[in-house]
């Protein structure tokens, strides 16, 4: 039996920003990123001996276009018992996203053509600012973040990404772009900052995959 | 004539006026050694009167020389004809000085008042601390500083009261910053702290409440936690006391508070960013407030700020019955939060804390309402994750302009219904 949740409860809201978190994985890249705008309605069905699923409407925005929105519903299902397995997410999006080919390319001509691999930490700075060409590097994070995400989140957890602390291009002998990411997550119900590593690859024909990530000890902050 | 010498060069000195027009300075390459040992020898001349202010050291290293106006000539023609490279560094030092004077005079007015102070960036605690003498100083029969307390480093707490007299009025408490992180609320803070000042006496809503109410304001509640954000870590969130039987430090003053105090909606170790700490109001951040409010004894409102997501939060966290007025709270949120959406359509959640971020215990808000203060509210400001805790500069001034309405609609409840 399904039970409406109002769309401000703490259990919808934290389902939703996961949702949130992998379609930005599925869909996003360094020209596109989606975030959570609001949610609309939310309802959650406990499944026995299997677990709790969330029915989800949610409203996503364009980052990098605020007025862009689009309509998206998903569900996501916690698993009962084993937590290390991933949240089980489904989602269908409302309409079509905005091409982001020519700035996808653009970046990827920009990185190809760099004469020394990139390097870059804070992201964005202690006044949130993110300079013009760090915002690509800076969007991968977060569709990247939203794979992190999507593995490690339960019913008690919201994350968030907080910060990119450190950022390295890493040489590839073939057409993939390859970085080497040390960000900050923040977890809201523990209020938490965890430094994450992840290992980023994108291709402008391929999307965005993370290839190896690890939760770090927390004084490698210091 | 020694001591006419001796006067002028005292008057001189005393006005500093005019003593470099024309010199020049001049930055000079040596190509080998014995350029070297020419510009030393250069150097030494005493009817010259030039001084280096950087030295030649070796070869293709940059000398700096201060040419008076009278030696300039003499000077270039050495040089020149001993082939020893040269360019015009400053053209005219007394021009230099005479800029520099200026911009000094200025920026030092520009201080003095604070209708010129940068709301639109964020601010050490050094600099909040000036502006506030500086508003106390502009409003002096509205505004006072007062010191509640120390924090565990031993910083002032500061807090503003906003009164047109009487004897201890009801009043309502507003405070910013303490969880250090979240720096968009001590700017929040300080716009809105002008901003009362600015409009008693000019919007009507404000000037009735302080016409009968006062208003104190904590806008660095949290003092060390956000030194550490600026000197070491922007992601402190915590006070800076030390715990004996740990290598982690502080404690979080918004756990710290005696209601509901050490619940599972905080943590008991003392590493969690959620640590209660060793008893409540263990935090001199905390008890100042405390003693404060309790001696004070006529507070009507408390309102705690935060970020970031987007809310305004009401009792209880510790617990998840309703408090008693939850229906007049609730309809209040939902006024206040409307007519904070109305400015830039920035939308807010509304509701209690237990329900609608988590459960919580030993909160500001909680212990507030516990202690008999009917209104005791907590904001959450922008954003909603995608700058988090680093929301940029520019998004200062538009979140306390539509942060504004939504307090001034508490405070005008607060106001109308006295009890």
């Amino acid at each position: 039996a399904a039970m409406e949740l109002p769309s401000s409860h703490y259990s919808a809201t934290r389902a939703a920003a996961l949702a949130a978190g992998y379609v930005c994985y599925r869909r996003g890249s360094p020209g596109r990123g989606l975030a959570l705008r609001a949610v609309r309605r939310a309802s959650r069905q406990d499944i026995d001996d299997v677990g709790h699923k969330y029915h989800l409407e949610l409203v996503l925005e364009d980052v990098l276009d605020k007025d862009s929105t689009v309509n998206c519903t998903a569900e996501v299902l916690y698993h009962l018992g084993n937590k290390n397995i991933a949240p089980a997410v489904q989602f269908t999006i409302e309409g079509e996203l905005k091409n982001t080919d020519e700035a996808d390319n653009i970046f990827y001509s920009r990185i190809k053509s760099l004469e020394k691999e990139l390097v870059a930490e804070n992201i964005p700075d202690s006044h949130g600012s993110v300079s013009p060409e760090m915002e690509p590097i800076r969007l991968l994070a977060q569709v990247a973040s939203g794979y992190v995400i999507w593995q490690n989140s339960t019913e008690n957890t919201k994350f968030q990404l907080a910060q990119i602390k450190h950022v390295k291009q890493v040489k590839r002998s073939d057409d993939c772009l390859e970085f080497d990411y040390m960000i900050l997550l923040h977890e809201m119900v523990s209020q938490d900052i965890i430094p994450w590593q992840m290992t980023v690859l994108w291709h402008p024909q391929h999307g965005v995959q993370v290839t190896q990530d690890s939760c770090q000890p927390k004084h490698a902050l210091e | 004539m020694k001591i006419l010498l001796v006067f002028a060069a005292l008057v001189a000195a005393a006005c500093s006026e005019q003593l470099f027009v024309g010199d020049q300075v001049l930055r000079i390459t040596a190509s080998d050694e014995e350029q070297i040992t020419l510009l030393r020898v250069l150097g030494e001349q005493a009817e010259l009167q030039v001084d280096f202010w950087r030295h030649p050291t070796s070869p293709g290293q940059p000398a700096d020389l201060r040419v008076p106006f009278l030696s300039l000539q003499a000077v270039k023609i050495f040089l020149e004809s001993n082939s020893i490279s040269y360019s015009i560094m400053i053209e005219d030092v007394q021009e230099l000085l005479d800029e520099e004077k200026k911009t000094m005079t200025k920026s030092r007015r520009v201080e003095r008042s604070t209708s010129t102070f940068d709301f639109a960036s964020y601010h050490t605690i050094d600099e909040i601390y000036y502006w506030m003498d500086m508003l106390v100083d502009d409003h002096p029969s509205l505004v006072s500083k007062i010191q509640i307390g120390q924090s565990y480093e031993n910083r002032p707490l500061y807090v503003l009261k906003f009164s047109t007299g009487g004897s201890n009025r009801s009043a309502i408490w507003l405070d910013t910053g303490i969880h250090s992180r979240e720096w968009i609320t001590q700017a929040t803070g300080i716009w809105t702290a002008n901003k009362i000042a600015k409009e008693y006496g000019q919007d009507p809503s404000v000037t009735a409440i302080l016409d009968s109410m006062d208003i104190f304001f904590e806008i660095v509640t949290n003092p060390d936690g956000f030194a550490f954000t600026h000197s070491s870590n922007r992601m402190w969130r915590k006070t800076r006391s030390i715990n004996p039987s740990s290598h982690c430090v502080g404690v979080d003053p918004n756990r710290n508070w005696d209601a509901g105090f050490g619940g599972s909606g905080s943590s008991s170790n003392p590493c969690s960013e959620t640590y209660h700490g060793p008893y409540a109001h263990s935090e001199r951040e905390v008890k100042a407030i405390v003693d404060f409010i309790r001696g004070h004894g006529n507070m009507k409102s408390v309102i705690s700020i935060h970020s970031y997501s987007q809310m305004l939060l009401f009792p209880y966290g510790y617990k998840r019955a309703p408090a008693p007025n939850y229906q007049e709270l609730n309809e209040l949120a939902k006024k206040a939060v409307s007519d904070l959406a109305a400015v830039y359509g920035t939308k807010y959640t509304y509701g209690s804390v237990v329900d609608t971020i988590y459960m919580a215990d030993g909160t500001t808000i909680d212990w507030a309402y516990d202690n008999g203060v009917k209104y005791s509210f907590t904001f959450e400001l922008r954003d909603t994750g995608r700058y988090g805790f680093l929301l940029p500069s520019t998004q200062i001034i538009p979140t306390a302009t539509e942060t504004w309405p939504a307090l001034l609609d508490i405070m005008v409840h607060v106001l109308e219904h006295p009890y």
